[in-house]
């Protein structure tokens, strides 16, 4: 026997003892026990066992295998398509190109609407219409991947070609301004800020560069598929699983309810894990051969089909008086775009949020090229806006002659300088005098090229990481409970390997007062309540206002079944709180019953209870951001221009933590994905052909084992009073900054100002 | 990847025999690199024939020099007692190149035959003369970082990625063959080709040959000697400018004798000739080291990318010879 209980309303949550965003604060805000403690992760022994079942690893009778044939023009039709050889190699099932492939309609582009997954809403296979180099031609399904992969590479293809925009010099002779940044405005103007900077005392005024960059997560990108009838199941390597349900139903045209995706481990996300062609075009293929579908890109299908990070060009200006006090901040620029895609990489973010000026101009634009949709990657704006404008007040810094950390503590902010909102919790200065202790900043010489060892010039640099808290609505959590004590609490999210489902527990076993081994957290399923996505940072606060809600009704019912023989009998949510395994009056410890007793005595065996979150009000009342100081300290080899990072520490006030061992490993992988990004990581985009070039992991460089150092990860703790458990996201918080810390040190070693990245060693010979 | 057959020879003779007239075998080491260009269709063999079971013994000759089995694998080699005390450029060189586990796979007659790593040349949309002779050459003007500064011609601009035989080069290492139509020896130096107007064809080897072995001769100063690879990450990246150099200095300080190679800069392992003859009889030190790197890039030429590589070349020779020397600076 079990109950349902109805979704919690908006306004139910106006009843005492209910969560109220912005109003009231999570009542676990200071709660410790199982909170913040350095668990294992709980998937770690399944993973090293190789018992994690990842999305190309689910076996199906009758399962064949997928492989791609891609264009090889930017732009065209085309003209000719010989699948012939294709069609008789060994083993194959069919060839599906778009001649054949099922109608289905073009996915919707992600949020515009609240089922839309689409990385870019093109027409995926419908016609012979070329929009990128790299787009695919051909689906070859074979009875083994092997003979797949062979027959792909005999598929030949002859293009009209229609011109093309391949060149970021060419696209940006005309720019393009969307109406809004992911919902904020494009263009934010508070005084006359270049009035401002040409008549302010000091200036300093650059450009700055980053390139493309291609997702390179460790697992490639699969999904296995089959269709019953037409029921759709997907098992996919995922970080939007209700999105790309819903948007995989609208393109084949099913019921919502008939189409189930799940995805229970994933080997990294990043941003990269999305609804992309490859899952669309092997459900297509599924149905075409009425047979079940696996398909896994090659790593070179990952750089032609799954979009990366586009390469932006930014000036940062900055005015000030001789007390470092900002005049003017100017953040503007443009990056490379294309027309069926809503990804601006929106650099300016940072700049709206971080230091107090007295003028303000922050504005960004777009070029659009025929390029494959570029997209969200880890910290998308705020890891290349932080490179540009922490460059700068590093430079502004030297100008003055101050100290860079001394210099954002005069431009500390009091309130949010563009919104005027008061700040949730911020802490950065804390970060910075913190980390700069441990780190020996005290030991830097501010004047360049004044440490070496041997050829190797020593300089150190630091810089601000920022990222802002955002808790998605919409998310739902269950909880069930049974007589034995056991807790399930489920919900459609996702692990891709950052330890969600670890932290979650945690979180459960503190929240409902149980020990972590009663506690299982079901997640990575669409068949659970309806979840969040993984993006963002978003997900961690967001399952948290899931389960704050799930967790009050799991209260309410237990009250009401407890009834009146019980020592609670006439509480009410807001008196009491869960400890011990069941529920006792806050302030009377006698008054106490278990979650057990209380069922035993309603003669039930479980209790199930469902809620959604209440709406983020939090957000429109505050300014919420996660915060940290990256410290770099790099060697750069006088005679070859090599650099290395001997040193990194970061130190972030990004809420409380709920997890200190898989928080410090979050944090350390995107510090060294930042030193990728400072260091060795560019996409080599062809503008002649508009191909990707370098696309290889031997070709595109990621840092290796020898390119990081030790890391040392600090951080405030401090519970953000508005945020669910007090904890803002932090998968993305890491890169950010750490571009700037890596040029700002390597002019502290050499005297040099790299401002494009990535800092190879020719620009410093 | 094209179908094939695969053939594990048990000998030398029986792997000749196994590819004898046919164009399509190709021999297989550890397959580092032929199955990579395999999987990408760039290499289509129809046959393999597994060489690794032949010799890779690494056996010290009477006259102080080294028989290397061209089976032994870059690891066994690398890790040699006779290597590493003899020849320490040598081993300096296999462990700069490419990662633990693929130098536990691969073969020194692998190592020896790998092919360009140019992206165009990988990339069949690409045009690439050395893929498909007459196509054209899109690294000429396109993404040339890794190319030729030396040696180059219009026709290709691709760079030789290995590390080992750079070190090879300068120790004058001699390459032992087995063919169809016998056995016979050729220096290392003159086993790689430059491109010319046929950068297909990439080696002296006729149809059917096969590596069986490299020696090196004794060369007493070797002891004093080293290997520096500049590059774009700290590990698992090809050159952009790599020195394998060996030093021999009398007792008033002149270059009494010298060996030097490069590498990432030219279609084969570079030995610098004109660099030894300006050095041999000049005082070891910064001066006539700068003008013998001179000398040798006197005729380098850079492309949209890598024009840097010629400076680069010469400060990294210079810091070599410097470090040999004794030398901090």
């Amino acid at each position: 026997m079990s109950m349902q209980s109805d979704s919690a309303n908006t306004s139910a949550n106006t009843l005492p003892g209910r969560w109220q965003p912005a109003v009231t604060q999570d009542p676990m805000l200071h709660k410790h026990g199982a909170l913040g403690q350095p668990v294992s992760r709980i998937d770690g022994p399944l993973k090293v066992q190789g018992k994690a079942q990842f999305a190309a690893e689910f076996p199906y009778e009758g399962l064949c295998y997928a492989a791609l044939a891609f264009s090889t023009v930017a732009r065209g039709r085309i003209t000719a398509l010989d699948t012939a050889a294709a069609e008789a190699a060994p083993g194959v099932v069919l060839v599906m190109t778009h001649r054949n492939a099922p109608r289905m309609k073009a996915p919707s582009l992600m949020m515009s609407s609240p089922t839309a997954a689409g990385a870019s809403d093109l027409p995926v296979m419908q016609d012979d219409e070329i929009h990128w180099n790299g787009q695919p031609i051909a689906v070859v399904l074979a009875e083994t991947l092997e003979q797949a992969d062979h027959a792909a590479s005999l598929v030949r293809a002859d293009y009209a070609p229609l011109p093309a925009v391949t060149s970021f010099d060419e696209a940006k002779k005309t720019p393009r301004q969307l109406d809004n940044i992911l919902g904020q405005p494009p263009v934010v103007e508070i005084g006359d800020a270049e009035a401002a900077l040409k008549a302010a005392a000091v200036q300093v005024d650059q450009i700055y560069r980053t390139p493309r960059h291609n997702h390179n997560a460790i697992e490639l990108h699969a999904a296995t598929v089959a269709w019953t009838g037409d029921e759709l199941r997907v098992h996919d390597a995922n970080q939007l699983l209700d999105l790309t349900a819903g948007q995989l139903a609208d393109i084949f045209g099913l019921e919502p309810d008939k189409v189930r995706v799940s995805s229970p481990f994933v080997g990294g996300g990043f941003g990269g894990k999305c609804l992309w062609d490859h899952q669309i075009l092997a459900c297509a293929a599924a149905k075409l051969a009425g047979r079940p579908v696996r398909i896994m890109l090659s790593r070179e299908g990952v750089f032609r089909i799954v979009g990366g990070r586009t390469l932006t060009e930014q000036r940062v200006a900055l005015g000030a008086g001789t007390d470092g006090r900002l005049d003017a901040l100017i953040h503007t620029g443009i990056v490379a775009m294309t027309t069926h895609n809503s990804c601006p990489e929106q650099f300016t973010f940072p700049a709206r949020h971080l230091y107090a000026a007295k003028s303000i101009r922050l504005a960004q634009e777009v070029a659009d090229m025929d390029m494959l949709a570029n997209t969200f990657m880890r910290a998308p704006g705020e890891s290349v806006g932080t490179f540009a404008l922490e460059c700068a007040i590093d430079e502004l810094a030297e100008k003055l002659s101050l100290d860079p950390i001394e210099l954002r503590r005069r431009i500390e902010p009091e309130t949010d300088p563009t919104s005027g909102k008061p700040f949730s919790s911020r802490h950065l200065i804390d970060a910075y005098d913190k980390g700069a202790a441990r780190f020996g900043w005290d030991r830097r010489n501010p004047k360049p090229r004044q440490r070496r060892d041997g050829e190797w010039l020593i300089g150190m640099g630091c810089a601000t990481a920022t990222y802002p808290y955002h808790r998605f609505p919409g998310g739902a959590a269950r909880i069930r409970l049974t007589a034995g004590g056991q807790v399930t609490v489920s919900t459609a999210v996702h692990d891709m390997g950052m330890g969600t489902a670890t932290a979650q527990a945690q979180h459960i076993a503190a929240r409902l007062g149980v020990p972590i081994g009663n506690v299982t957290f079901e997640y990575g399923d669409t068949t659970l309540p309806r979840g969040v996505i993984a993006g963002g940072s978003t997900q961690t606060a967001s399952i948290g206002g899931a389960v704050i809600a799930a967790a009050e009704v799991f209260v309410e019912e237990l009250l009401k079944l407890a009834g009146n023989d019980s020592p609670l009998a006439g509480l009410s949510l807001a008196e009491v709180e869960t400890r011990d395994g069941g529920i006792g009056h806050r302030e009377d410890a006698s008054r106490f019953e278990s979650y057990e007793s209380i069922l035993r005595r309603s003669g039930r065996d479980e209790l199930v209870c469902e809620a959604e979150a209440p709406p983020p009000a939090e957000m429109e009342a505050f300014s919420m951001h996660s915060y940290g100081a990256q410290f770099c300290e790099v060697r750069v080899s006088e005679i070859t221009g090599e650099v290395r990072v001997s040193r990194f520490l970061g130190s972030f006030d990004a809420g409380r933590i709920l997890n200190a061992k898989t928080a410090t490993s979050q944090f350390k992988g995107g510090i060294i994905m930042g030193i990728g990004l400072a260091l060795t990581e560019e996409a080599n985009f062809d503008p002649r052909s508009g191909r990707i070039v370098n696309a290889s992991l031997a070709d595109y460089h990621v840092p290796v084992q020898m390119d990081v150092p030790a890391i040392e990860i600090l951080y405030t703790d401090i519970p953000d009073p508005q945020a669910p458990m007090g904890a803002r996201g932090i998968g993305e918080i890491g890169i950010t900054g750490v571009g700037a810390a890596v040029a700002n040190a390597v002019y502290n070693a050499t005297g040099k100002r790299i401002r494009d990245l990535p800092i190879t060693l020719d620009k410093l010979m | 990847m094209n179908p094939f057959t695969y053939e594990r020879a048990s000998d030398t003779s029986a792997a000749i025999e196994l590819a004898k007239g046919n164009a399509a075998a190709r021999y297989l080491g550890g397959g580092t690199n032929l199955v990579d260009l395999m999987r990408e269709t760039v290499e289509r063999p129809e046959m393999l024939v597994d060489v690794t079971g032949l010799p890779r013994g690494i056996e010290p000759r009477a006259d102080g020099g080294l028989l290397i089995g061209a089976a032994a694998t870059n690891t066994a080699l690398a890790a040699d007692g006779h290597v590493r005390a003899h020849y320490p450029l040598l081993a300096r060189a296999i462990l700069a190149g490419a990662s633990a586990q693929i130098r536990n796979m691969a073969t020194v007659g692998g190592n020896i035959l790998q092919r360009t790593r140019c992206r165009y040349f990988y990339d069949t949309a690409a045009a690439c003369n050395k893929r498909q002779p007459g196509a054209g050459c899109d690294a000429r003007d396109g993404f040339n970082r890794y190319h030729a500064i030396l040696g180059a011609s219009p026709a290709c601009v691709a760079t030789h990625p290995s590390d080992m035989c750079v070190a090879l080069a300068a120790l004058d290492a001699t390459v032992h063959l087995d063919g169809p139509a016998g056995p016979r020896s050729i220096a290392l130096s003159d086993l790689h080709r430059l491109p010319g107007d046929r950068p297909d064809i990439e080696t002296e080897l006729k149809a059917g040959e096969l590596i069986t072995a490299v020696e090196l001769p004794p060369l007493l100063f070797a002891r004093r000697s080293t290997y520096r690879k500049v590059r774009d990450r700290a590990s698992y990246a090809f050159a952009l400018v790599s020195v394998a150099a060996a030093l021999d200095i009398d007792d008033s300080g002149v270059v009494r004798d010298v060996r030097l190679a490069l590498g990432g800069v030219a279609h084969k392992p570079w030995r610098a000739s004109a660099a030894e003859a300006a050095l041999k009889g000049r005082p070891a030190g910064p001066e006539s080291f700068r003008a013998a790197a001179e000398a040798e890039l006197a005729a380098a030429t850079g492309l949209r990318d890598n024009a840097f590589k010629i400076e680069l070349a010469k400060r990294t020779i210079v810091a070599v010879l410097g470090e040999l020397t004794g030398d901090d600076a």
